[in-house]
C-alpha cells in the first residue's frame, strides 16, 4: 500500500510541476499577480509530494519490502540499518528520486526565503525550476519507476553492492547531488534573467548565495568521494582522473568561476553575459555529470550500475535543456549589454583571468574525458588517462594559483600592481623558504618543491590580505580585533577558502610526488620497512561480520623500535553477492598516512600485503574542509542574507525575509 | 585608454591563454593517447612495441596462474576467437575473475606477452566495459548479454 502511495504522490508531483511550470510564467509575461503567486504554494506542494514518495521508498527499504522490485534487487534483510537507509539512493531509480527531492527542496527554499525577490522574477525562477522537475519526474515515472512491484517476491533481497556499504559512500551521493542540483538555482535565475532581459547587481546578489551553497556541497561531495576511493579501494590513490570523478570536477571548476564572476556583476555591473552563460554551462555540466557515466557511454573504473537502455531519454533531456537554454542565450544575451569599465590591471581583470583559466581548465578536462567518444566518431578506440590530465591541467592551474594570491589585493577599476607586489614580500619569502625546505627534505626534483613554494605563496598571500584589512601588527591588537569583528563575513570566508586551497595543494603535490609503495608476500612474523616505519604482520584471523566474513590482518607498526600503531586491514567477502572488498587500514600522523591493505592468501600461509607511505594526504581533506568552511562563513554574511539592494520598487518585507533566512 | 582598447587588451589576453591551452591539449593528446585493442586485432597486426595501449576482453577460464613469488599473476585475455597472454605484478582488483570482462593497460613484451601495469576493475559485476562488449561483438562471440538484468 505504501509504495502505491509513493507512486501516486510522484504522479501528483508531476501534475503540480506542470502547473507551476506554466501558469506563473504566463502570469509574469502578462502581469497577472494571482497567476504569479501560484508559484510559491505549488513549489511547497511539490516538495510535499516528492518527499512523500521518497519516504515511501525509504520505508520499503527499511522494512525490507521485497515485493518492491527495486528493494529486492538492492537490499537484503541482513543489511545494517544505515545501509538500508542509504540503499534508498544506492541505485539508479532511488538516486533519481533523491535528485528530484533535492530539486524540490531548492524550489521550496526559493518560495520560502525569496519573498524579497520581485514577483515576476520569483515566478519565472520557480517556473524554470519546475521545467527541470518535469523532465526528471517524467524520466523517473516513465523509465525508472522505483515503486514497481515484483511477483512473486523473492525470499530475500539481492543485497546492496558491498562497495556501497560504507559510511563515506552512504553520504557521498546526497552531498554531490546537493551540489549538482544546487547549480540548478543559478541556472533558473539565468534563464529567468534572459527571459526578463535584465541582469543587474540585485540579480547577482540573489544568485551568489545559491551558487555558493551548491559549491560548498559539491566541494564536500567530491572530497567525500575521493576519500572513499582512497580508503575503500585499497589502491592507495585518491584521484584517478576517471570519468566519474571528472564529471563531478567539471561543474566544480565552472561553478568556482561562476562564484567569482557573479561578484563582478554585483559590484561592478560588468561580465553579465558571461556570468549568465557560466550559470547555464555549470548546470549543463551537472546534468552531464549525473548522466554520462550512468549511460554507459564512457568506461569508468568506478561506475556502478549502468543502463544504456534509458540512454535515449537521457539524451533527449540533455539536448532539450542544454540546447534550449543555449539557444535562448544566443537570442537574448545581446539585450544584456552594459557594464563598468576597468583597466587591464584591476580586480576585475584578475577575476576575468580567474574565469578564463578555470574555464580553460574545465575545457581540457572535458576534452580528455570525452576523448573516447571523439575517437570513436573517427573510427578508432582510444582513451587518455592521468598523464594527459597532468600534462594539461597542472600548467593551467599554476598561473591561476599564482594570481589567486594577488587578486584580492587588487582594487576595483584600476589597481597599482607595484603596490600590491610590495605587500607580497612576506608571501614571496615564504614561497622561497618552502621551496628550499622541500628541496632539502626530499632531496628530489625541483617540480614538487616549486609546488610547495606556490602553496606557501598562496597561503601567506591570502593571510597577508586578511592581515592588511584588519591592520594586524600595525595598530593596537584590540583595534585589529575590532576591525576583524566588523569585517564582512564574506571577507573572512574568502581568506579561509583560499588558505584551504593552499593546504589542499600541499597535500596534492606531496602525495603525488613523494609516495612510497611496497607490495610483497608476508607470512605471520615477517617484517618490512617502508619510509622509516617497520611493519610486522602478526597474523590473519577470520572474523564474522553482520553480512560478510572477513580476513583481518594484524600489523604492528614501529619506528626505531617504539610502537606507533596496530593496523587491521581487512579483506571481506560479502556472502549474498559473493563479492570481495578491501578495507584498508590507515593511521595518520598528520603529516602522512601509514596505509596498509591485504590481498589474497597465496595458499602457502602468506598474504599479499600492500604498504603505502602517503605523505601529506590528510592535508587534502583538511584543505577541502577549510574551503567548505570558508564557503559556509561567507554564506552567513549578513549582506547575502538580506539579499539585495533594491530594484526599482522597494520590497515591503525585506526585514522579515532577513529574519527568516 | 578607451573602451575599445581595453576590450582589445582583454580579448588579446584571452586569445593568448586559449591558444596556449589548445597547443598544450594537442601535444598532450599526441603524447598520452592510449589505443584500445582486442586480442583478435593484436593477432592480426602486432601493435608498436614502444607504446602503451589497452587490451581488453574476458579473462580466459582456467588461465590464471600465480608465479612463484606470489605477486606476479599470469592470465590470458580472450575475445573467444583469439587470446593474448598477460602478466601483472601486484594486487588484482577485487572483482577480477575468470570469465569476467577486464581491461588491462601496459606494453607488449618481446616474447608476445602483454606486460600490464594496470588492471582495471569494475565496481559492479554486471558491468561489462563497452570496449570489451564491442570486441566480443566484433569477434562474433557476443552472447547477447545486452539483457544484463
Amino acid at each position: 500500500m505504501i509504495p502505491e502511495i509513493g507512486h501516486f504522490a510522484l504522479i501528483l508531483a508531476l501534475a503540480v510541476a506542470l502547473l507551476q511550470g506554466s501558469l506563473p510564467m504566463i502570469g509574469a509575461a502578462r502581469g497577472r499577480a494571482a497567476w504569479m503567486a501560484l508559484a510559491e504554494p505549488a513549489a511547497l506542494l511539490q516538495l510535499v509530494f516528492v518527499l512523500t514518495a521518497f519516504l515511501a521508498l525509504m520505508h520499503a527499504y527499511v522494512t525490507s519490502d521485497f515485493t518492491v522490485a527495486n528493494v529486492a534487487q538492492n537490499s537484503n534483510s541482513k543489511l545494517p540499518l544505515l545501509y538500508k537507509i542509504s540503499g534508498t539512493w544506492g541505485n539508479h531509480e532511488g538516486s533519481m528520486l533523491l535528485w528530484i527531492l533535492i530539486l524540490a527542496v531548492f524550489g521550496a527554499a526559493v518560495a520560502l526565503f525569496g519573498s524579497n525577490l520581485p514577483a515576476p522574477l520569483r515566478a519565472r525562477v520557480l517556473s524554470v525550476q519546475s521545467w527541470i522537475a518535469i523532465g526528471f519526474l517524467a524520466f523517473s515515472l516513465f523509465t525508472s519507476n522505483p515503486f514497481a512491484r515484483m511477483f512473486p517476491p523473492p525470499p530475500d533481497g539481492a543485497d546492496l553492492n558491498p562497495l556501497l556499504q560504507d559510511p563515506g559512500l552512504a553520504f557521498h551521493p546526497p552531498m554531490l547531488y546537493l551540489g549538482y542540483v544546487g547549480f540548478s538555482m543559478a541556472f533558473s535565475f539565468a534563464i529567468a534573467a534572459l527571459i526578463e532581459g535584465r541582469v543587474d547587481a540585485a540579480w547577482a546578489r540573489w544568485v551568489r548565495p545559491w551558487t555558493l551553497a551548491a559549491w560548498c556541497f559539491l566541494t564536500g561531495g567530491i572530497a567525500l568521494g575521493s576519500w572513499w576511493a582512497y580508503y575503500e579501494l585499497g589502491w592507495g590513490g585518491w584521484w584517478f582522473w576517471d570519468p566519474v570523478e571528472n564529471v563531478s570536477f567539471m561543474p566544480w571548476l565552472l561553478g568556482t568561476a561562476l562564484l567569482h564572476s557573479a561578484i563582478v556583476v554585483e559590484k561592478r555591473d560588468a561580465l553579465k553575459t558571461w556570468t549568465v552563460l557560466l550559470a547555464i554551462l555549470t548546470f549543463s555540466l551537472s546534468l552531464i555529470g549525473t548522466f554520462i557515466v550512468r549511460s554507459g557511454l564512457l568506461t569508468s573504473v568506478h561506475a556502478f550500475a549502468t543502463d544504456p537502455e534509458r540512454g535515449v531519454f537521457i539524451l533527449v533531456l540533455l539536448c532539450l535543456t542544454i540546447g534550449g537554454s543555449l539557444m535562448l542565450f544566443a537570442i537574448r544575451a545581446p539585450a544584456l549589454k552594459g557594464g563598468g569599465l576597468f583597466a587591464p590591471i584591476s580586480r576585475e581583470s584578475g577575476l576575468v583571468l580567474n574565469n578564463l583559466l578555470l574555464a580553460v581548465a574545465c575545457a581540457t578536462v572535458f576534452l580528455g574525458t570525452m576523448y573516447p567518444l571523439f575517437a570513436e566518431a573517427f573510427g578508432y578506440k582510444a582513451t587518455v588517462g592521468a598523464p594527459y590530465f597532468n600534462l594539461t591541467f597542472v600548467p593551467i592551474m599554476t598561473p591561476l594559483i599564482a594570481i589567486m594570491a594577488l587578486g584580492p589585493m587588487l582594487s576595483w577599476k584600476r589597481a597599482d600592481l607595484a603596490g600590491v607586489l610590495g605587500r607580497m614580500k612576506a608571501a614571496l619569502a615564504a614561497a622561497v623558504a618552502a621551496t628550499l625546505l622541500a628541496l632539502y627534505l626530499s632531496g628530489g626534483p625541483v617540480g614538487p618543491a616549486l609546488g610547495m613554494g606556490l602553496a606557501a605563496w598562496l597561503f601567506i598571500g591570502a593571510l597577508s590580505e586578511w592581515a592588511g584589512r584588519i591592520k594586524l601588527l600595525r595598530v593596537h591588537p584590540s583595534e585589529s580585533w575590532r576591525r576583524a569583528l566588523t569585517l564582512p563575513r564574506s571577507a573572512h570566508g574568502m581568506t579561509l577558502a583560499h588558505a584551504g586551497m593552499a593546504v589542499a595543494i600541499v597535500g596534492i603535490v606531496g602525495s603525488a610526488s613523494w609516495k612510497v609503495e611496497e607490495i610483497l608476500i608476508m607470512r605471520p612474523g615477517d617484517s618490512v620497512a617502508v619510509a622509516g616505519y617497520d611493519y610486522r604482520l602478526e597474523g590473519v584471523n577470520r572474523v564474522q561480520g553482520p553480512n560478510y566474513v572477513s580476513d583481518m590482518a594484524q600489523i604492528t607498526v614501529t619506528r626505531d623500535g617504539r610502537p606507533v600503531t596496530v593496523q587491521r586491514p581487512e579483506r571481506r567477502l560479502y556472502t549474498v553477492q559473493q563479492m570481495p572488498t578491501t578495507e584498508a587500514a590507515i593511521h595518520t600522523t598528520g603529516l602522512a598516512d601509514l596505509y596498509t591493505a591485504i590481498g589474497d592468501p597465496d595458499g602457502r600461509g602468506g598474504h599479499t600485503v600492500r604498504v603505502f607511505y602517503e605523505p601529506l594526504v590528510p592535508w587534502i581533506w583538511a584543505g577541502s574542509i577549510l574551503m567548505m568552511l570558508g564557503g559556509a562563513v561567507s554564506l552567513s554574511d549578513r549582506r547575502l542574507r538580506i539579499g539585495a539592494p533594491r530594484r526599482t520598487c522597494p520590497a515591503p518585507n525585506t526585514g522579515t525575509a532577513a529574519a527568516k533566512a | 585608454m578607451k573602451r575599445k582598447h581595453r576590450r582589445l587588451v582583454l580579448i588579446l589576453g584571452g586569445m593568448a591563454v586559449l591558444s596556449a591551452a589548445v597547443a598544450l591539449v594537442l601535444v598532450a593528446f599526441q603524447e598520452t593517447v592510449t589505443f584500445f585493442y582486442s586480442p583478435s586485432e593484436i593477432q592480426a597486426k602486432a601493435p608498436p612495441a614502444e607504446r602503451a595501449f589497452r587490451l581488453g576482453g574476458l579473462v580466459e577460464e582456467g588461465s590464471v596462474r600465480k608465479a612463484a613469488d606470489g605477486l606476479t599473476v599470469a592470465f590470458r585475455v580472450t575475445d573467444l576467437s583469439a587470446s593474448v597472454p598477460v602478466t601483472y605484478r601486484g594486487i588484482l582488483p577485487d572483482l577480477f575473475r575468470e570469465g569476467q570482462g577486464v581491461v588491462t593497460e601496459g606494453r607488449m613484451g618481446a616474447d608476445g606477452t602483454f606486460v600490464a601495469d594496470e588492471v582495471l576493475a569494475k565496481h559492479d559485476e554486471n558491468y561489462m566495459p563497452r570496449e570489451v562488449a564491442d570486441a566480443l561483438k566484433k569477434s562474433g562471440q557476443w552472447k547477447g548479454a545486452d539483457a544484463k538484468e
